[in-house]
Protein backbone atom coordinates (compact mmCIF):
# COMPACT_ATOMS: atom_id res chain seq x y z
CA UNK A 1 0.00 0.00 0.00
CA UNK A 2 2.68 2.64 0.92
CA UNK A 3 6.28 1.92 0.26
CA UNK A 4 9.50 4.30 1.01
CA UNK A 5 12.80 3.49 -0.75
CA UNK A 6 15.60 5.04 -0.05
CA UNK A 7 14.21 8.30 1.21
CA UNK A 8 16.54 11.21 2.19
CA UNK A 9 14.76 14.40 3.72
CA UNK A 10 15.95 17.74 4.50
CA UNK A 11 15.20 20.89 6.75
CA UNK A 12 17.05 23.39 4.96
CA UNK A 13 20.06 22.74 4.72
CA UNK A 14 20.57 19.40 6.97
CA UNK A 15 20.45 16.67 6.47
CA UNK A 16 17.90 14.46 8.56
CA UNK A 17 16.78 11.17 6.59
CA UNK A 18 19.25 9.04 5.25
CA UNK A 19 17.94 6.87 3.04
CA UNK A 20 14.60 5.56 4.78
CA UNK A 21 13.05 2.78 3.46
CA UNK A 22 9.93 0.92 5.01
CA UNK A 23 6.34 -0.74 4.04
CA UNK A 24 2.69 -0.75 4.96
CA UNK A 25 0.67 -3.42 3.33
CA UNK A 26 -2.87 -3.96 3.23
CA UNK A 27 -4.58 -3.81 6.47
CA UNK A 28 -1.66 -4.10 8.02
CA UNK A 29 -0.64 -1.85 11.27
CA UNK A 30 2.98 -1.02 11.42
CA UNK A 31 4.88 1.13 14.23
CA UNK A 32 7.72 3.45 13.86
CA UNK A 33 10.19 3.52 16.71
CA UNK A 34 12.87 5.64 17.74
CA UNK A 35 14.01 7.82 20.44
CA UNK A 36 13.47 12.02 20.32
CA UNK A 37 14.72 13.51 17.28
CA UNK A 38 15.21 9.70 15.61
CA UNK A 39 13.54 11.25 12.41
CA UNK A 40 9.97 9.92 13.06
CA UNK A 41 7.95 12.90 12.35
CA UNK A 42 10.38 13.97 9.55
CA UNK A 43 9.39 10.65 8.34
CA UNK A 44 5.57 11.24 8.30
CA UNK A 45 5.93 14.72 7.20
CA UNK A 46 8.46 13.26 4.63
CA UNK A 47 5.11 10.96 3.01
CA UNK A 48 2.33 13.71 3.44
CA UNK A 49 4.12 15.85 1.15
CA UNK A 50 5.31 18.87 3.54
CA UNK A 51 8.59 18.49 2.92
CA UNK A 52 10.54 19.54 -0.37
CA UNK A 53 10.94 15.74 -2.42
CA UNK A 54 14.37 14.62 -1.71
CA UNK A 55 16.62 11.25 -3.38
CA UNK A 56 14.42 8.31 -3.20
CA UNK A 57 10.81 7.30 -3.89
CA UNK A 58 7.45 7.32 -2.26
CA UNK A 59 4.66 5.03 -3.52
CA UNK A 60 1.46 5.26 -2.44
CA UNK A 61 -0.88 1.78 -4.58
CA UNK A 62 1.80 2.08 -6.87
CA UNK A 63 1.80 5.83 -7.57
CA UNK A 64 4.18 8.12 -7.17
CA UNK A 65 3.49 10.36 -4.52
CA UNK A 66 6.62 12.72 -4.34
CA UNK A 67 6.24 16.29 -4.38
CA UNK A 68 2.70 16.16 -4.52
CA UNK A 69 0.77 18.83 -2.46
CA UNK A 70 -0.17 17.35 0.74
CA UNK A 71 -4.23 17.92 0.34
CA UNK A 72 -3.22 15.38 -2.75
CA UNK A 73 -1.58 13.01 -0.78
CA UNK A 74 -4.75 12.95 1.65
CA UNK A 75 -7.05 12.86 -0.96
CA UNK A 76 -5.87 9.41 -2.32
CA UNK A 77 -7.07 8.00 0.81
CA UNK A 78 -5.09 9.19 3.45
CA UNK A 79 -5.32 10.21 6.96
CA UNK A 80 -3.32 12.07 9.29
CA UNK A 81 -3.04 12.91 12.89
CA UNK A 82 -0.32 15.37 13.67
CA UNK A 83 1.96 14.78 16.43
CA UNK A 84 0.45 18.04 17.98
CA UNK A 85 -3.07 17.23 16.92
CA UNK A 86 -3.85 20.10 14.45
CA UNK A 87 -7.01 20.90 16.27
CA UNK A 88 -8.57 23.97 14.53
CA UNK A 89 -9.39 26.48 17.32
CA UNK A 90 -11.20 28.62 15.63
CA UNK A 91 -14.02 26.00 15.08
CA UNK A 92 -16.52 23.61 16.92
CA UNK A 93 -15.46 20.08 17.82
CA UNK A 94 -18.66 19.39 14.91
CA UNK A 95 -16.69 21.99 12.21
CA UNK A 96 -13.56 20.36 13.23
CA UNK A 97 -14.85 16.50 11.87
CA UNK A 98 -16.56 17.69 9.36
CA UNK A 99 -15.02 20.31 7.62
CA UNK A 100 -12.32 18.46 5.30
CA UNK A 101 -14.71 14.77 5.67
CA UNK A 102 -15.09 12.86 2.86
CA UNK A 103 -16.97 9.57 1.59
CA UNK A 104 -13.62 8.11 1.19
CA UNK A 105 -13.90 4.45 -0.66
CA UNK A 106 -17.13 3.29 1.22
CA UNK A 107 -18.15 5.70 3.09
CA UNK A 108 -18.30 3.48 6.00
CA UNK A 109 -17.25 6.35 8.75
CA UNK A 110 -20.44 9.04 9.88
CA UNK A 111 -20.44 11.55 12.37
CA UNK A 112 -22.82 9.59 13.76
CA UNK A 113 -20.81 6.66 14.48
CA UNK A 114 -17.55 8.98 15.02
CA UNK A 115 -20.12 10.27 18.55
CA UNK A 116 -21.27 7.31 18.94
CA UNK A 117 -17.83 6.26 19.47
CA UNK A 118 -17.03 9.37 21.02
CA UNK A 119 -19.59 10.35 23.40
CA UNK A 120 -17.09 12.65 24.84
CA UNK A 121 -17.13 14.47 21.38
CA UNK A 122 -20.98 14.74 20.87
CA UNK A 123 -21.29 16.38 24.04
CA UNK A 124 -18.26 19.03 23.16
CA UNK A 125 -20.03 19.24 20.06
CA UNK A 126 -20.78 22.88 19.96
CA UNK A 127 -17.35 24.02 21.71
CA UNK A 128 -14.53 25.98 20.12
CA UNK A 129 -11.71 23.60 19.50
CA UNK A 130 -8.97 25.43 21.94
CA UNK A 131 -12.01 24.74 24.84
CA UNK A 132 -10.58 21.00 24.61
CA UNK A 133 -8.28 19.38 26.90
CA UNK A 134 -5.37 17.46 25.70
CA UNK A 135 -6.96 14.07 25.57
CA UNK A 136 -10.33 15.42 23.64
CA UNK A 137 -7.93 17.34 21.27
CA UNK A 138 -5.90 13.93 20.59
CA UNK A 139 -9.74 12.27 20.01
CA UNK A 140 -10.88 14.66 18.13
CA UNK A 141 -7.90 14.59 16.06
CA UNK A 142 -7.68 10.90 15.41
CA UNK A 143 -11.83 10.69 14.81
CA UNK A 144 -11.55 13.39 12.28
CA UNK A 145 -9.27 11.52 10.27
CA UNK A 146 -11.78 8.69 10.26
CA UNK A 147 -13.72 10.74 8.78
CA UNK A 148 -11.84 11.37 6.02
CA UNK A 149 -12.59 7.63 5.74
CA UNK A 150 -8.90 6.80 4.63
CA UNK A 151 -7.86 3.64 3.42
CA UNK A 152 -4.31 4.09 5.47
CA UNK A 153 -4.70 6.21 8.64
CA UNK A 154 -0.97 7.74 9.62
CA UNK A 155 -0.79 8.81 13.12
CA UNK A 156 2.53 10.82 14.81
CA UNK A 157 2.13 9.43 18.26
CA UNK A 158 -1.33 9.43 19.74
CA UNK A 159 -0.64 8.37 22.79
CA UNK A 160 1.74 11.22 24.24
CA UNK A 161 0.81 12.49 27.10
CA UNK A 162 -2.19 10.62 27.69
CA UNK A 163 -4.07 8.91 30.79
CA UNK A 164 -3.25 4.76 30.28
CA UNK A 165 -6.72 3.96 29.60
CA UNK A 166 -7.56 7.03 27.40
CA UNK A 167 -4.51 5.04 25.45
CA UNK A 168 -6.31 1.80 25.91
CA UNK A 169 -9.28 2.93 24.14
CA UNK A 170 -7.34 4.91 21.13
CA UNK A 171 -5.57 1.45 20.44
CA UNK A 172 -9.02 -0.50 20.22
CA UNK A 173 -10.72 1.54 18.31
CA UNK A 174 -7.17 1.48 15.52
CA UNK A 175 -7.31 -2.10 16.40
CA UNK A 176 -11.23 -1.72 15.07
CA UNK A 177 -10.19 0.56 12.62
CA UNK A 178 -7.82 -2.11 10.83
CA UNK A 179 -10.37 -5.09 11.16
CA UNK A 180 -12.60 -2.75 8.74
CA UNK A 181 -9.70 -3.04 5.96
CA UNK A 182 -7.85 0.13 6.88
CA UNK A 183 -3.94 -0.17 7.40
CA UNK A 184 -2.26 2.14 10.35
CA UNK A 185 0.86 3.60 10.21
CA UNK A 186 1.68 4.69 13.54
CA UNK A 187 4.71 6.31 15.58
CA UNK A 188 5.28 5.78 18.69
CA UNK A 189 7.60 6.17 21.98
CA UNK A 190 5.45 4.11 23.91
CA UNK A 191 6.85 0.67 23.58
CA UNK A 192 4.57 -1.13 24.61
CA UNK A 193 1.27 0.02 23.12
CA UNK A 194 3.38 -0.60 19.62
CA UNK A 195 3.81 -4.35 20.55
CA UNK A 196 0.29 -4.73 21.28
CA UNK A 197 -1.11 -3.56 18.40
CA UNK A 198 1.12 -3.56 15.43
CA UNK A 199 2.28 -6.57 13.19
CA UNK A 200 5.30 -5.08 12.06
CA UNK A 201 8.02 -2.09 13.57
CA UNK A 202 10.44 -0.23 11.95
CA UNK A 203 13.55 1.25 14.76
CA UNK A 204 14.89 4.75 13.16
CA UNK A 205 17.95 5.99 14.96
CA UNK A 206 19.21 8.75 13.76
CA UNK A 207 17.73 8.92 10.75
CA UNK A 208 18.30 5.58 9.01
CA UNK A 209 16.23 2.35 9.69
CA UNK A 210 18.15 0.40 12.12
CA UNK A 211 15.64 -2.38 12.91
CA UNK A 212 12.90 -3.88 10.94
CA UNK A 213 11.31 -6.78 12.02
CA UNK A 214 8.16 -8.87 13.58
CA UNK A 215 7.28 -8.10 17.47
CA UNK A 216 8.52 -11.38 18.56
CA UNK A 217 12.01 -10.33 17.10
CA UNK A 218 11.57 -6.95 18.34
CA UNK A 219 11.21 -8.05 21.47
CA UNK A 220 14.27 -10.58 21.16
CA UNK A 221 16.51 -7.86 19.98
CA UNK A 222 18.01 -6.81 23.40
CA UNK A 223 20.13 -4.45 21.60
CA UNK A 224 17.64 -2.61 19.99
CA UNK A 225 15.33 -2.31 22.76
CA UNK A 226 18.39 -0.94 24.78
CA UNK A 227 20.36 1.25 22.82
CA UNK A 228 17.18 3.08 20.83
CA UNK A 229 14.09 2.27 22.87
CA UNK A 230 15.90 2.52 26.11
CA UNK A 231 14.37 -0.15 27.78
CA UNK B 1 -27.45 67.53 18.87
CA UNK B 2 -28.22 68.47 15.55
CA UNK B 3 -24.40 68.37 14.46
CA UNK B 4 -23.50 65.30 16.96
CA UNK B 5 -26.00 62.78 15.28
CA UNK B 6 -24.82 64.13 11.87
CA UNK B 7 -21.32 63.61 12.56
CA UNK B 8 -22.57 60.24 14.26
CA UNK B 9 -23.94 59.72 10.89
CA UNK B 10 -20.80 60.21 8.93
CA UNK B 11 -18.72 58.18 11.10
CA UNK B 12 -20.65 55.43 10.63
CA UNK B 13 -21.16 55.68 7.06
CA UNK B 14 -16.60 55.72 7.14
CA UNK B 15 -16.50 53.18 9.21
CA UNK B 16 -18.67 50.76 7.22
CA UNK B 17 -16.35 51.64 4.29
CA UNK B 18 -13.49 50.82 5.70
CA UNK B 19 -15.10 47.33 7.40
CA UNK B 20 -15.80 46.67 3.00
CA UNK B 21 -11.97 46.84 2.68
CA UNK B 22 -10.67 45.98 6.23
CA UNK B 23 -12.44 42.15 6.42
CA UNK B 24 -10.48 41.19 2.93
CA UNK B 25 -7.61 42.86 4.03
CA UNK B 26 -8.23 40.90 8.01
CA UNK B 27 -9.42 37.50 6.11
CA UNK B 28 -6.15 37.44 3.76
CA UNK B 29 -3.76 38.17 6.44
CA UNK B 30 -5.27 35.54 8.30
CA UNK B 31 -4.83 33.11 5.62
CA UNK B 32 -1.51 34.17 4.39
CA UNK B 33 -0.01 35.77 7.00
CA UNK B 34 0.80 39.15 4.93
CA UNK B 35 -0.32 42.13 4.79
CA UNK B 36 -1.59 42.93 1.37
CA UNK B 37 0.05 46.20 0.63
CA UNK B 38 -2.09 46.26 -2.78
CA UNK B 39 -5.47 45.80 -1.36
CA UNK B 40 -6.01 49.78 -1.10
CA UNK B 41 -4.97 49.42 -5.41
CA UNK B 42 -8.64 47.23 -5.04
CA UNK B 43 -10.41 49.44 -3.93
CA UNK B 44 -8.67 52.40 -6.46
CA UNK B 45 -9.05 50.56 -9.70
CA UNK B 46 -12.73 49.39 -8.70
CA UNK B 47 -13.56 52.97 -8.48
CA UNK B 48 -12.02 53.99 -11.36
CA UNK B 49 -13.84 50.94 -13.48
CA UNK B 50 -16.65 51.98 -11.80
CA UNK B 51 -15.87 55.91 -13.35
CA UNK B 52 -16.18 54.23 -16.98
CA UNK B 53 -18.97 52.10 -16.15
CA UNK B 54 -20.96 54.82 -15.27
CA UNK B 55 -19.85 57.24 -18.35
CA UNK B 56 -20.54 54.58 -20.93
CA UNK B 57 -23.79 52.74 -19.32
CA UNK B 58 -24.79 56.15 -17.12
CA UNK B 59 -25.93 53.62 -14.45
CA UNK B 60 -24.35 53.53 -10.70
CA UNK B 61 -25.79 50.48 -10.24
CA UNK B 62 -24.11 48.87 -13.40
CA UNK B 63 -20.71 50.16 -11.82
CA UNK B 64 -21.72 48.69 -8.42
CA UNK B 65 -22.10 45.21 -10.25
CA UNK B 66 -20.03 45.41 -12.64
CA UNK B 67 -16.50 46.84 -11.91
CA UNK B 68 -15.72 44.01 -8.98
CA UNK B 69 -15.57 41.61 -11.23
CA UNK B 70 -12.60 42.69 -13.56
CA UNK B 71 -10.63 43.48 -10.00
CA UNK B 72 -11.71 39.89 -8.73
CA UNK B 73 -10.17 38.69 -12.06
CA UNK B 74 -6.99 40.45 -11.89
CA UNK B 75 -6.65 40.08 -8.11
CA UNK B 76 -6.99 36.10 -9.11
CA UNK B 77 -4.04 36.59 -11.65
CA UNK B 78 -1.87 38.12 -8.85
CA UNK B 79 -2.26 34.87 -6.47
CA UNK B 80 -1.91 32.34 -9.13
CA UNK B 81 0.84 34.32 -11.25
CA UNK B 82 3.32 35.74 -8.39
CA UNK B 83 2.19 35.58 -5.04
CA UNK B 84 1.62 31.49 -4.89
CA UNK B 85 5.31 31.18 -6.04
CA UNK B 86 6.46 32.81 -2.86
CA UNK B 87 4.60 31.21 -0.34
CA UNK B 88 7.41 29.20 0.93
CA UNK B 89 9.93 31.65 0.96
CA UNK B 90 10.29 35.05 3.41
CA UNK B 91 7.14 36.69 4.36
CA UNK B 92 9.40 39.79 3.63
CA UNK B 93 9.33 39.06 -0.11
CA UNK B 94 5.16 38.51 0.02
CA UNK B 95 4.84 42.56 1.64
CA UNK B 96 7.50 44.02 -0.74
CA UNK B 97 5.90 41.94 -3.67
CA UNK B 98 2.36 43.60 -2.77
CA UNK B 99 4.09 47.14 -2.09
CA UNK B 100 5.81 47.09 -5.90
CA UNK B 101 2.38 45.98 -7.39
CA UNK B 102 0.60 48.68 -5.17
CA UNK B 103 2.99 51.06 -7.40
CA UNK B 104 1.91 49.66 -10.68
CA UNK B 105 -1.47 49.92 -9.90
CA UNK B 106 -0.82 53.58 -9.59
CA UNK B 107 0.69 53.52 -12.82
CA UNK B 108 -1.92 52.05 -14.71
CA UNK B 109 -4.39 54.16 -13.57
CA UNK B 110 -2.83 57.55 -14.27
CA UNK B 111 -2.00 55.71 -17.47
CA UNK B 112 -5.72 55.04 -18.14
CA UNK B 113 -7.45 57.68 -16.97
CA UNK B 114 -4.89 60.68 -15.72
CA UNK B 115 -4.10 62.02 -12.59
CA UNK B 116 -7.27 64.19 -12.09
CA UNK B 117 -9.87 63.76 -9.38
CA UNK B 118 -13.05 62.77 -11.14
CA UNK B 119 -16.45 62.73 -8.82
CA UNK B 120 -18.89 59.79 -8.84
CA UNK B 121 -22.33 61.23 -9.14
CA UNK B 122 -24.77 59.02 -6.50
CA UNK B 123 -27.39 57.37 -7.95
CA UNK B 124 -30.17 59.55 -9.06
CA UNK B 125 -32.66 57.65 -7.03
CA UNK B 126 -30.82 58.38 -3.65
CA UNK B 127 -29.61 62.31 -3.90
CA UNK B 128 -31.92 63.26 -1.57
CA UNK B 129 -32.55 64.17 1.99
CA UNK B 130 -34.45 62.78 4.72
CA UNK B 131 -35.94 64.58 7.32
CA UNK B 132 -35.41 62.86 11.05
CA UNK B 133 -34.46 63.19 14.35
CA UNK B 134 -33.98 67.47 13.78
CA UNK B 135 -31.65 66.97 10.89
CA UNK B 136 -31.42 65.86 7.15
CA UNK B 137 -29.59 63.22 6.39
CA UNK B 138 -28.17 62.52 2.67
CA UNK B 139 -30.18 59.57 1.42
CA UNK B 140 -27.14 58.04 -0.32
CA UNK B 141 -25.49 57.90 2.85
CA UNK B 142 -28.21 56.20 4.82
CA UNK B 143 -28.17 54.05 2.10
CA UNK B 144 -24.95 53.13 2.54
CA UNK B 145 -24.99 52.15 6.42
CA UNK B 146 -27.77 49.63 5.75
CA UNK B 147 -25.30 48.25 2.54
CA UNK B 148 -22.55 48.04 4.76
CA UNK B 149 -24.27 46.49 7.84
CA UNK B 150 -25.97 43.66 5.07
CA UNK B 151 -22.66 43.10 3.74
CA UNK B 152 -20.99 42.80 7.19
CA UNK B 153 -24.30 40.30 8.54
CA UNK B 154 -23.86 38.45 5.03
CA UNK B 155 -20.31 38.25 5.60
CA UNK B 156 -20.31 37.00 9.27
CA UNK B 157 -23.07 34.41 7.85
CA UNK B 158 -20.46 32.98 5.39
CA UNK B 159 -17.85 32.24 7.26
CA UNK B 160 -19.10 31.54 10.79
CA UNK B 161 -22.30 29.04 9.89
CA UNK B 162 -21.37 27.64 6.43
CA UNK B 163 -18.51 24.90 5.73
CA UNK B 164 -16.87 27.24 2.86
CA UNK B 165 -16.12 29.46 6.02
CA UNK B 166 -15.36 26.84 8.23
CA UNK B 167 -12.62 26.25 6.11
CA UNK B 168 -11.30 29.63 5.35
CA UNK B 169 -11.83 29.83 9.38
CA UNK B 170 -9.24 25.95 9.64
CA UNK B 171 -7.12 27.72 7.31
CA UNK B 172 -6.46 30.75 9.44
CA UNK B 173 -5.72 28.75 12.41
CA UNK B 174 -3.45 26.24 10.79
CA UNK B 175 -2.70 26.23 6.97
CA UNK B 176 -0.92 23.21 7.48
CA UNK B 177 -2.95 20.88 8.92
CA UNK B 178 -5.56 22.00 6.75
CA UNK B 179 -3.62 20.86 3.67
CA UNK B 180 -2.86 17.54 5.48
CA UNK B 181 -5.83 16.88 6.40
CA UNK B 182 -7.07 17.22 2.50
CA UNK B 183 -8.26 20.81 1.93
CA UNK B 184 -7.10 22.15 -1.10
CA UNK B 185 -5.83 26.09 0.59
CA UNK B 186 -4.27 26.89 -2.56
CA UNK B 187 -7.84 27.01 -4.22
CA UNK B 188 -9.17 28.83 -0.90
CA UNK B 189 -6.34 31.31 -0.84
CA UNK B 190 -7.55 32.51 -4.61
CA UNK B 191 -10.89 32.27 -3.56
CA UNK B 192 -10.16 34.64 -0.61
CA UNK B 193 -7.74 36.57 -1.98
CA UNK B 194 -10.32 37.67 -5.12
CA UNK B 195 -13.13 37.60 -3.12
CA UNK B 196 -11.72 40.42 -0.72
CA UNK B 197 -9.99 42.47 -3.46
CA UNK B 198 -13.78 42.33 -4.97
CA UNK B 199 -15.45 44.05 -1.82
CA UNK B 200 -12.29 46.17 -2.04
CA UNK B 201 -13.31 47.12 -5.81
CA UNK B 202 -17.05 47.01 -4.53
CA UNK B 203 -16.21 49.60 -1.66
CA UNK B 204 -14.44 52.05 -4.30
CA UNK B 205 -17.30 52.75 -5.95
CA UNK B 206 -19.74 53.15 -3.09
CA UNK B 207 -16.77 55.49 -1.41
CA UNK B 208 -16.56 56.93 -4.96
CA UNK B 209 -19.68 59.72 -4.69
CA UNK B 210 -18.19 60.57 -0.80
CA UNK B 211 -13.99 60.33 -1.20
CA UNK B 212 -13.83 61.09 -4.99
CA UNK B 213 -11.84 59.15 -7.43
CA UNK B 214 -8.71 59.60 -7.91
CA UNK B 215 -4.79 58.05 -7.77
CA UNK B 216 -3.61 58.39 -4.39
CA UNK B 217 -7.19 57.49 -2.96
CA UNK B 218 -5.75 53.65 -2.27
CA UNK B 219 -3.06 54.90 0.15
CA UNK B 220 -5.44 57.28 1.66
CA UNK B 221 -7.86 54.21 2.46
CA UNK B 222 -5.22 51.62 3.39
CA UNK B 223 -3.41 53.19 5.93
CA UNK B 224 -6.72 53.36 8.07
CA UNK B 225 -7.64 49.94 7.02
CA UNK B 226 -4.60 48.72 8.56
CA UNK B 227 -5.04 50.47 11.43
CA UNK B 228 -8.52 48.98 12.01
CA UNK B 229 -7.01 45.33 11.56
CA UNK B 230 -3.96 45.54 14.28
CA UNK B 231 -6.78 47.30 16.83
CA UNK B 232 -9.43 44.38 15.73
CA UNK B 233 -7.35 41.53 15.41
CA UNK B 234 -5.83 39.90 12.23
CA UNK B 235 -7.60 37.37 10.71
CA UNK B 236 -11.08 38.15 12.78
CA UNK B 237 -13.89 39.51 10.59
CA UNK B 238 -15.50 40.51 13.73
CA UNK B 239 -12.37 42.69 14.81
CA UNK B 240 -12.57 44.38 11.52
CA UNK B 241 -16.09 45.23 12.33
CA UNK B 242 -15.49 46.73 15.39
CA UNK B 243 -12.33 48.26 14.91
CA UNK B 244 -13.79 49.40 11.52
CA UNK B 245 -16.41 51.36 13.26
CA UNK B 246 -14.20 52.56 16.00
CA UNK B 247 -11.89 54.12 13.41
CA UNK B 248 -14.48 55.97 11.29
CA UNK B 249 -16.60 57.31 14.13
CA UNK B 250 -13.28 58.38 16.01
CA UNK B 251 -11.65 59.92 12.92
CA UNK B 252 -15.10 61.34 11.88
CA UNK B 253 -15.57 63.24 15.33
CA UNK B 254 -11.84 63.93 15.44
CA UNK B 255 -11.47 65.57 12.26
CA UNK B 256 -15.07 67.78 13.70
CA UNK B 257 -14.19 69.13 16.99
CA UNK B 258 -10.50 68.82 17.30
CA UNK B 259 -9.08 68.52 13.47
CA UNK B 260 -5.75 69.86 14.59
CA UNK B 261 -5.19 66.76 17.05
CA UNK B 262 -7.84 63.65 14.92
CA UNK B 263 -4.81 61.74 13.13
CA UNK B 264 -2.97 61.59 16.55
CA UNK B 265 -6.21 60.45 19.18
CA UNK B 266 -6.21 57.52 16.12
CA UNK B 267 -2.71 56.59 16.51
CA UNK B 268 -3.07 56.99 20.19
CA UNK B 269 -6.01 55.21 20.52
CA UNK B 270 -4.08 52.45 18.74
CA UNK B 271 -1.49 52.24 20.98
CA UNK B 272 -3.40 52.23 23.96
CA UNK B 273 -5.17 49.05 22.28
CA UNK B 274 -2.22 47.46 21.35
CA UNK B 275 -0.53 47.63 24.99
CA UNK B 276 -3.57 45.79 26.51
CA UNK B 277 -3.88 43.54 23.99
CA UNK B 278 -1.11 42.94 22.02
CA UNK B 279 -3.00 40.87 19.07
CA UNK B 280 -6.05 43.48 18.93
CA UNK B 281 -9.34 43.11 20.68
CA UNK B 282 -10.31 39.70 19.05
CA UNK B 283 -6.81 38.76 17.34
CA UNK B 284 -4.82 35.83 18.93
CA UNK B 285 -1.64 34.85 19.25
CA UNK B 286 0.24 33.14 15.89
CA UNK B 287 0.30 29.68 16.35
N1 LIG C 1 11.83 22.38 11.29
C1 LIG C 1 13.03 21.84 11.57
N2 LIG C 1 14.17 22.45 11.18
C2 LIG C 1 15.38 21.91 11.41
N3 LIG C 1 15.58 20.75 12.05
C3 LIG C 1 14.48 20.08 12.47
C4 LIG C 1 13.16 20.59 12.25
N4 LIG C 1 12.29 19.71 12.78
C5 LIG C 1 13.02 18.72 13.29
N5 LIG C 1 14.34 18.93 13.12
C6 LIG C 1 15.42 18.03 13.52
O1 LIG C 1 15.27 16.83 12.80
C7 LIG C 1 15.57 15.72 13.62
C8 LIG C 1 14.45 14.73 13.57
O2 LIG C 1 13.29 15.33 14.12
P1 LIG C 1 11.89 14.60 14.19
O3 LIG C 1 10.90 15.62 14.61
O4 LIG C 1 11.65 13.86 12.95
O5 LIG C 1 12.13 13.57 15.38
P2 LIG C 1 11.13 12.56 16.05
O6 LIG C 1 11.71 11.22 15.87
O7 LIG C 1 9.76 12.79 15.56
O8 LIG C 1 11.24 12.98 17.58
P3 LIG C 1 10.12 13.09 18.72
O9 LIG C 1 9.92 11.73 19.26
O10 LIG C 1 10.72 14.00 19.73
O11 LIG C 1 8.89 13.65 18.11
C9 LIG C 1 15.86 16.27 15.00
O12 LIG C 1 17.25 16.30 15.18
C10 LIG C 1 15.30 17.66 14.98
O13 LIG C 1 16.08 18.51 15.76
MG1 LIG D 1 8.05 13.52 16.38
Amino acid sequence: MLRLENVHAYYGLSHILHGVSLEVGDREIVSLLGRNGAGKTTTLLAIMGFLEPGPGTITYRDRRIGGLAPYRISRMGVGFVPQERGIFGNLTVEENLTVAARRGSNGAWTLKRIYELFPRLRERAAFRGSKLSGGEQQMLSIARALLLNPDLIILDEPSEGLAPLIVQEILDILLNVRAEGVAVLIVEQNLRAALRIADRHYVLSKGKVCFSGTSEQLNADETILKQHLGV
Amino acid sequence: MDLFVSQLLNGLVYGLLLFLLASGLSLIFGLMGVVNLAHGSFFMLGAFIGLSVVSYTGSFWWALVLAPIPVAIAAAAIEILLLRHLYKRDKVDMVLLTFGLSFVFTDLVEWGWGKDTFSLSEPASLEESLEFLGGYFPQYRLAIVVFGLAVALLLWLLIEKTRIGAMVRAGIDDTRTAMGIGLNVPLLLTTTFASGAALAGMAGVVAGPILGVYSGVDVEVLIPAFIVIVIGGMGSLKGAFVGSLLIGIADTFGKAYMPEASMFLIYAAMIVILLARPHGLFGQAAS
